[in-house]
């Protein structure tokens, strides 16, 4: 099955769900709505035809350009991206991969994480790639048993891979920069 | 002891107190096993037996800050290890040293732009006695390092009252002769010359 093919069968299968598709990359993805995600992945695990019972990575992208000059340039709205790459045991050599688009903030209020239905649910490797992607990235997925930082300490402000993110000053008596 | 056995009369050597626990201090260093990245490896070298650490005594690696008194830092400090650092070197008992090995050590290396972890020098954590420069510096370069601590133990004076302390003022060196051929600096320069000469592009 193609990477076309399987973006038909999920347009097909879900319909709205599935906003955007781009088949001829390097890494085959649909774009999909955060809300029917858990949905778009049980598919896409379970589904005969498809049959990705491995989740490889979760990938956090923060998308904003902090210089002002080359903002016009950018060509591309402040977005995050979440990326599931998957693949296939029963078909060897197949991958794919789907995309969440959302919002840096929460209904745009700075600090409020943006929120995604955890996948851990249905990959059990989800759990600790979610804690990652939390933790560098700073979105919250709803649902998760234990979403706690997983690389920095609990009590760390911020999160260090947004572009926007600050250094702190001080940090349990640290100097910082 | 092989070339002083037996050619001695009974006798007894003068020094002072400070001076013979100096000596005692210095020729046994007690280094504590602790590597944070990759100059962790190269400090795993230095004690192989192809450099030996051991020559100067200090190749006793204890696995216990309470049995230790020097500390070698070996690699990358992030703010998570800094406090666990800063926790290890107050377990040590006095005296204790402190080794800065490695680029990151001596000021956050690579990391000190973007290195969002990353205590940008161990030196903010505590305090250091000797920076070992390099990324990672070779075991000749931890073994000058451990030489400078124990030019630095040589003067000590903790038993005398009132002593100003006093710049240590290395008493052996790693340092290697120059090769002949610079070591005449008339010699040298024509030797640069030579050099730049056998540098150049050849020309099509």
């Amino acid at each position: 099955m193609t990477p076309a093919e399987i973006a038909n069968l999920l347009e097909e299968q879900f319909g709205p769900a599935v906003t955007g598709k781009k088949t001829d990359a390097l890494d085959p993805f649909v774009t999909v709505e955060p809300a029917r995600l858990v949905e778009v992945c049980t598919f896409l695990r379970d589904d005969p035809r498809l049959k990705f019972a491995l989740l490889n990575d979760i990938t956090g992208v923060d998308y904003l350009e902090t210089d002002s000059k080359k903002v016009a340039k950018a060509g591309f709205e402040p977005h995050l991206e979440v990326l599931y790459h998957i693949s296939s045991f029963a078909f060897p050599g197949r991958r794919f991969t789907v995309k969440l688009v959302l919002p840096r903030w929460k209904d745009n209020v700075a600090g409020q994480l943006p929120e995604v239905p955890s996948v851990s649910g249905v990959w059990r490797t989800a759990d600790w790639h979610e804690r990652e992607v939390y933790d560098l990235v700073g979105v919250f997925f709803t649902g998760h048993p234990n979403l706690v930082r997983i690389l920095l300490n609990d009590d760390w402000v911020g999160h260090p891979l947004r572009k926007d993110y600050e250094f702190p000053l001080e940090y349990h008596g640290i100097r910082c920069r | 002891m092989g070339l002083l056995e037996g050619r001695m009369e009974d006798s007894f050597l003068v020094t002072n107190l400070e001076h013979a626990i100096n000596w005692a201090r210095e020729s046994s260093l007690w280094p504590m096993t602790f590597g944070l990245a990759c100059c962790a490896i190269e400090m795993m070298a230095t004690g192989a037996p192809r450099y030996d650490i051991d020559r100067f005594g200090a190749g006793a690696f204890r696995a216990t800050p309470r049995q230790a008194d020097l500390m070698i830092v070996a690699g990358t400090v992030n703010l998570k290890m800094a406090e666990r650092v800063r926790r290890l070197y107050n377990q040590m008992p006095d005296p204790k040293f402190v080794i800065a090995m490695g680029a990151c050590t001596c000021g956050g290396g690579p990391y000190y732009k973007y290195g969002y972890n990353v205590a940008k020098g161990v030196d903010l954590v505590v305090p250091v006695d000797v920076y070992v420069p390099g990324c990672p510096p070779r075991p000749e370069a931890l073994l000058e390092g451990l030489m400078r601590i124990q030019d630095k133990i040589h003067k000590m004076r903790d038993l005398t009252k009132g002593q100003p302390e006093e710049l240590p003022i290395p008493a052996r060196t790693g340092s290697v002769g120059l090769p002949p051929e610079l070591q005449d600096p008339e010699k040298a320069v024509e030797f640069l010359k030579e050099n730049k000469e056998r540098a150049k592009p050849v020309k099509a």
